[in-house]
């Protein structure tokens, strides 16, 4: 593979896959926080 | 009796007659991470053992990375086989709160952006020449992370750890130099004199337990190239968070942490003889590493500006530039910035968590260039 497919690949997937991820587990972990609320009066 | 007497004076001097101006110049540079760990305090926990590492493996004739050398043996232990990143990883997932990243997720994407500096500094290396699989070890110095950037190097492009290993741990403490300059840049007055409200919002232990779980499948499940990493990291985390292992987590963060160091950071200096650290393609990695460090601040502070834009103004820009993995380094710097325009202004808690996003970040980021690397065929 060239250096320029291999640099570009990278970037669309490497960098986006990172942000998509990310993005993803925020979401989960707002759900998250939504159904497992903390409890007032809790530490 | 006089050829013994000869033969023996000889053996005292060999060392100084193998003696090459690279193991001289090696040498100084061992002595030279010694006075950054033991004067500047410049990350001495690694500084320190790597600088003598170098020291020792630059002396001629003892050949401690030879077969049988002793420093052969602790790199064959952990370092070729990458234990012992993942060891510290284990470490440093104890000893992180996710709780900030966690009472606002969204500054996940803060993390996510500074990583940009990986992608872009690897482009970089491949446009200077390097084969891709050193670009790819280049560019992960830009993760800010050193047990990610030598698990990666170890396993890929071993020839460069000792550049890439000390460029990650000396611009990790060098963050408070680089970053500000960066952040005055990208930013206006206004945009630095922002206060962010304060974080209201706390975290229930329930979800405090299933992150390191939700991570670890999911992360996985996307990334399984990278699962080492975000597994160690994420166990770690859910022996700090369940509270019932203490005696593992405690261990995990002190004794294994501890000794784990002491052996990697020899294996590194090591790893730095004369003949493979002295080429300009050193110099360019080191260059690389301070342009990676200085791409990510960039990205994380102009995400922060859209995220400033679509917040209606809400968000002070600054706090993205910890979306990097040192920790808590970054936030530091994000609040003592903020502080000097604005006395007002306590961005520690938001930049705490970009700053645990960027920890996320720099893993996941590793991960998913892995599995990608992985899915094209130039990894197995």
């Amino acid at each position: 593979m060239d250096n320029f497919t291999f640099g570009v690949t990278m970037m669309i997937c490497g960098m986006g896959g990172t942000i998509l991820t990310l993005w993803i587990l925020s979401l989960v972990m707002r759900l998250l926080g939504k159904v497992f609320p903390e409890k007032k009066g809790g530490k | 009796m006089e050829q013994a007497i000869l033969g023996g004076l000889q053996g005292l001097i060999n060392g100084f007659l193998h003696l090459e101006w690279r193991s001289v110049v090696m040498i100084i540079v061992g002595f030279a991470l010694l006075y950054l760990g033991i004067k500047k305090d410049c990350e001495p926990l690694l500084l320190v053992p790597i600088g003598f590492g170098c020291v020792l493996t630059n002396i001629p004739l003892a050949d401690l990375m030879g077969d049988e050398g002793f420093l052969r043996t602790i790199y064959n232990m952990g370092v070729a086989n990458e234990l012992f990143p993942l060891l510290i990883f284990i470490g440093i997932g104890a000893m992180t709160d996710f709780g900030p990243v966690l009472s606002n997720p969204s500054t996940f994407l803060l993390g996510a952006a500074g990583q940009f500096g990986i992608f872009l500094t690897l482009i970089l290396a491949l446009a200077l020449g390097f084969p891709q699989l050193d670009a790819v070890s280049i560019g992960i110095i830009g993760a800010c992370d050193g047990p990610t950037a030598i698990y990666v190097t170890s396993k890929y492009a071993p020839h460069l750890l000792g550049a890439v290993s000390v460029a990650a741990y000396s611009y990790m403490s060098l963050v408070p130099v680089i970053q500000p300059p960066i952040m005055r840049l990208l930013t206006t007055e206004k945009e630095r004199n922002t206060i962010m409200p304060a974080m209201i919002g706390s975290v229930s232990k329930t979800t405090k337990l299933l992150f390191p779980l939700v991570i670890t499948v999911l992360g996985g499940l996307i990334a399984p190239k990278g699962l080492p990493l975000l597994g160690t990291i994420m166990l770690g985390n859910l022996m700090r968070e369940s509270g019932v292992v203490s005696r593992l987590t405690k261990a995990s963060e002190n004794e294994i942490a501890n000794v784990v160091t002491l052996f990697l950071g020899l294996s590194i200096g090591a790893t730095m003889a004369g003949d493979a650290f002295l080429r300009p393609q050193t110099l360019i990695i080191l260059c690389l590493g301070l342009l990676a460090i200085c791409l990510d601040t960039a990205c994380g502070v102009c995400f922060g500006k859209i995220m400033r834009v679509m917040s209606g103004g809400k968000i002070n820009p600054l706090i993205g530039a910890a979306g990097i993995s040192a920790f808590p380094m970054a936030a530091r710097v994000a609040q003592k910035e903020g502080q000097k325009y604005n006395k007002k202004s306590y961005l520690l808690m938001h930049a705490m968590g970009a700053n645990a996003g960027g920890q996320i970040g720099s893993v996941i980021a590793a991960a998913v260039m892995l599995s990608v690397l992985a899915g094209m065929g130039i990894i197995r």
